[in-house]
């Protein structure tokens, strides 16, 4: 490999370089396109956690979260974390949601991050929308 | 408050279950110019017993039955008869109103049965009729006249529509929220028959009317509503004296409209929030009612209950039972013309820490 080759490899190097630099800054701008996509990206998970709140568990009591919640009511996901006086200590909103999976609908509980958990949250915190936070309120 | 005498209604003797949790003495109204025809009767409703498989049940909504008859058993002075006020069953499977109407075969007494929604759908209240005759009927006792209406009916085409399986049917109707629900109401037959039926009746004999879904409109999307509720008050309004008592709601309601009071009847099996708890929609709960405590679901009986009635004078005043909870008592107010809580009416007077948000 001659000078010249190894200046212009050099030279290609540092272009890409630069345009590495480049694409990540690009990367923070969003169009409309972008925000229907995240939204419909969270609405999907939103629906998936509707149909599991509504008898999709499968748990084998049949039991639903929505016969005592209807509409996601009285869960008030805008008091979490607060400390569960029921259970002694500060609970985010999940550990509330597997007491109700382990108790009234007598089953296993789930993961914080499986993606059924993720979506009962999504499905409950979408149904409070426009709510003021709360953390910590009983 | 000289105006209220203390009167045993329940049984202690023997009785460990009340030992712990019933009121063993509570508050009625003094009695009224016609004591021999004052009389008491118990009212249960929306137990949901739900089959799982075989001879399993939802042990949770089996016991609620359970208690609620152990202590309406515990009633003295013994109630004339019960009112079941709808929801024996989840899905409305045979198996499972079966199995509630075992539990219910332990209660002493005569019990007349409302149809709920729950009880209906499957096979449009086959089952039910079969077991337990029409689902709307009068008849008369003491001097007061009681109606029953199946008022969780929909729109025809909608029960009528070929459906995959009655089951399909069902839980699009057993689901509260569901967005595609469809309105109940009591249709023109029954309000045909219930005019006739009123025709007969004079205007001044006391009216109680039974139905499943609240003969007024509160909010739509869980129908806690009926659809020709305006209808059917009109058809009551000639009445001096008019009660209606109803279920679905799953909570303590208090309402007057005109000459018609309206109490609504507690679940066995489990509490639903009041309606304005869901912010998304507007609702529109009658400002007499003084809302239940927030329940707490780690004690599985709380803000559940049953509940019964003295009829003193032809007005109704309704004593709620709660196990986790001090009971309560909606009492008819000659004064003001409507039910009061007999406690809880100053709003300094309510407990506090249970604020529903």
């Amino acid at each position: 490999m001659d000078s010249r080759t190894m200046r212009h490899i050099t030279a290609g190097i540092m272009f890409l370089a630069s345009g590495l630099v480049v694409i990540p800054a690009q990367a923070d701008e969003f169009d409309q396109a972008d925000l229907d996509r995240w939204q419909q990206e969270y609405m999907s998970v939103v629906e998936q956690g509707e149909k599991l709140f509504h008898g999709g568990l499968g748990n084998e009591n049949t039991v639903s979260c929505d016969q005592c919640h209807p509409n996601g009511a009285n869960t008030h996901p805008e008091t979490y974390p607060k400390f569960q006086q029921q259970l002694g200590r500060v609970v985010v909103l999940g550990e509330m949601i597997n007491w109700c999976i382990m108790n009234p609908l007598e089953s296993e509980a789930l993961a914080l991050d499986d993606s059924s958990m993720v979506a009962l949250q999504a499905y409950i915190h979408h149904e409070r929308r426009g709510g003021e936070l709360a953390p910590g309120k009983h | 408050m000289s105006n209220y005498s203390r009167r045993k209604f329940l049984k202690t003797g023997g009785a460990l279950l009340a030992a712990s949790s019933l009121p063993i003495s509570m508050v009625e109204m003094a009695f009224g110019k016609d004591s021999e025809q004052n009389f008491t009767f118990a009212y249960i409703s929306d137990s949901h017993i739900t089959q799982i498989k075989g001879n399993k049940f939802v042990r949770n909504w089996d016991r609620g039955l359970i208690r609620a008859v152990a202590e309406a058993n515990l009633l003295d002075p013994r109630p004339d008869f019960v009112f079941y006020g709808g929801d024996i069953a989840q899905l409305g499977k045979p198996e499972e109103i079966d199995h509630g109407l075992e539990i219910l075969g332990a209660l002493r007494g005569d019990i007349h049965y409302v149809m709920g929604e729950h009880d209906y759908y499957v096979d449009l209240g086959d089952y039910w009729r079969k077991q337990l005759g029409p689902d709307h009927y009068s008849f008369d006792h003491k001097g007061v006249h009681f109606v029953v209406l199946n008022s969780i009916l929909t729109h025809e085409e909608w029960m009528h529509r070929k459906w995959d399986t009655g089951m399909d049917r069902m839980k699009q109707m057993a689901r509260l929220d569901n967005p595609n629900g469809q309105p109940f109401m009591v249709g023109d037959k029954q309000r045909s028959w219930l005019k006739a039926d009123l025709g007969t009746v004079s205007k001044d004999t006391p009216v109680v009317v039974f139905s499943h879904s609240p003969l007024q409109k509160i909010y739509k999307g869980w129908n806690f509503w009926t659809d020709d509720a305006e209808q059917v008050q009109a058809l009551l309004k000639p009445f001096d004296k008019v009660t209606v008592l109803y279920g679905h709601v799953h909570q303590i309601q208090t309402n007057q409209i005109g000459n018609i009071s309206f109490h609504a009847a507690m679940a066995t099996a489990w509490p639903w929030p009041y309606p304005s708890t869901y912010t998304q929609q507007e609702s529109y709960l009658p400002k007499l009612t003084v809302d239940m405590n927030r329940a707490d679901p780690f004690f599985e009986r709380d803000a559940t209950g049953w509940q019964f009635i003295n009829l003193h004078s032809g007005n109704v005043d309704v004593h709620y039972t709660l196990p986790d909870n001090e009971a309560r008592v909606v009492a008819f107010d000659e004064k003001l013309g409507h039910p009061v809580d007999t406690k809880y009416q100053a709003v300094a007077d309510r407990t506090s820490p249970q604020k529903h948000y």
